[in-house]
């Protein structure tokens, strides 16, 4: 027996209320019923990071987490930091350096380096690396992530213009 | 793959929670998820009701009473990872965290549930045990603690009874002459171990005392290498190679689909040389 039970929580700065069936995923909620298909549904168990979405301002696994769970909860995609142009400079990086091809990964990705270059230190590649081993891309190999990541803290901490770090 | 239907019930006190839970059997603690909702996915349990604790308040504290750290159940790896606390007086634990999976499912998963849920190749259980630490538990006959030595029963399998929920851990705060180490060898950062190695002793002179290596990843709980310990503990750490030989002794390795049972144990080896060295000069 599962009841469908009432949440009511901000999505990209937009109250939503609906009722959810308690197995339903957070990932499977914001693209299904709310027609967010920026985040994406890879391995289904945590491994890939294709989900990742932010849950009350930290970055979380949409597989792993249960729609009715965020009751009261504020979640942001990719759509939302998309529109706010939060994370413009990471997505143009992106662009420039080729690093993305089908882009499966690439909404999942820019979450989680957003969520390393908040602080404002320049990270290490190693520790850019480590930082993203939880998001999986199948394409590019991550040589080109890692180069746009870091282009960005730089450009962000004034070392030197993302444009110019070619 | 999606879970199969299940009730959901959120818990407003720890009180309600063992009611929650009383109400289906079979029914489990969600916490952080990490490991649950991935089970859930998979169709490798199928619970009727999950009782969600995130609304209990009073788990989620990092506390120091005396010579001693306590870690609430709802602590999360991110939140231990940031604390001063256990980056100063539990050192193994703030070694262990950064390898525990990867940022998203840190910022999510949480220390009772590692615990609770007790993968042979998690790192937290170990360290629990390498530092002799126990855990407290509640449940409908009421409130109980367990050593660490005695929580670790099998395969994803421990003293938690039906209806219990671990509410805390505590471990012995470090001291001066404490000594601990932490290595593991994993395909890629934040995976499970292949094989991995907390470790926690006393120094006493050249030498160590009250030794206790855990290896994880190598069998169906952690495991203490006891005879290893004991040639560290009588030999110091001039008998390193003893040690190592000791752990055909100790460790019993099955072969999985990430590496043999004998290459394991060649590992664990690795790791107990670079373990002890870490520990002999910590400063290095």
């Amino acid at each position: 027996m599962s009841t469908a039970v009432e949440v009511t929580l901000m999505v990209n700065g937009e109250r939503v209320s609906a009722a959810v069936e308690p197995r339903k995923t957070l990932v499977d909620f914001l693209r299904e019923d709310l027609a967010l298909t920026g985040s994406h549904v890879g391995c289904e168990h945590g491994v890939c990071g294709a989900c990742t979405v932010r849950l009350d301002g930290a970055i979380v696994r949409g597989c792993l987490t249960l729609a009715v769970q965020c009751d009261g909860a504020v979640v942001e995609t990719i759509e939302g930091v998309s529109d706010s142009g939060e994370i413009a400079d990471l997505q143009q990086a992106f662009e420039r350096r080729n690093a993305l091809q089908c882009g499966y990964c690439t909404p999942g990705m820019l979450l989680t380096a957003a969520e390393l270059l908040k602080s404002g230190e320049v990270p290490s590649r190693e520790a850019i690396r480590a930082y993203l081993s939880g998001n999986y891309c199948r394409c590019t190999g991550y040589h080109a992530i890692v180069d746009a990541v870091e282009a960005v803290a730089r450009a962000r901490a004034g070392q030197v213009g993302v444009g110019e770090a070619q | 793959m999606k879970p199969a239907a299940f009730a959901y019930a959120k818990a407003r006190s720890l009180d309600h929670a063992i009611e929650l839970l009383g109400t289906r059997e079979g029914a489990r603690v969600l916490a952080g998820g990490q490991s649950l909702i991935a089970a859930l996915n998979m169709r490798l349990d199928a619970p009727p009701l999950l009782v969600d604790i995130n609304g209990v308040s009073g788990l989620d504290r990092i506390e120091r009473p005396d010579g001693q750290v306590e870690i609430g159940a709802l602590v999360r790896h991110a939140q231990a990872l940031g604390s001063q606390v256990v980056a100063r007086d539990a050192p193994l634990i703030a070694r262990a965290l950064p390898h525990i999976a990867h940022p998203a499912i840190r910022n999510r998963g949480t220390v009772g549930g590692s615990i609770a849920y007790a993968d042979p190749a998690a790192e937290l259980p170990a360290c629990l045990l390498a530092l002799a630490g126990e855990v407290d538990i509640t449940g409908p006959a009421g409130r109980r603690t367990v050593k660490a030595d005695d929580f670790f029963l099998g395969l994803f399998e421990t003293a938690l009874g039906p209806g219990e929920i671990l509410t805390a851990i505590r471990v012995p705060a470090a001291t001066p002459q404490m000594r601990c180490g932490f290595a593991e060898l994993a395909r890629r950062h934040g995976d499970y171990a292949l094989v991995g190695l907390a470790a926690c002793a006393r120094a006493d002179g050249a030498g160590l005392r009250d030794s206790r290596f855990v290896f994880f990843g190598v069998g169906a709980t952690p495991v203490r290498a006891r005879k290893a310990e004991a040639v560290l503990d009588a030999r110091g750490f001039d008998g390193l190679d003893e040690a190592v030989a000791a752990l055909a002794d100790d460790l019993h390795p099955e072969d999985d689909i990430h590496a043999s049972g004998k290459a394991k144990r060649h590992l664990a080896g690795v790791l107990l040389r670079r373990v002890v060295r870490e520990m002999q000069d910590p400063w290095a």
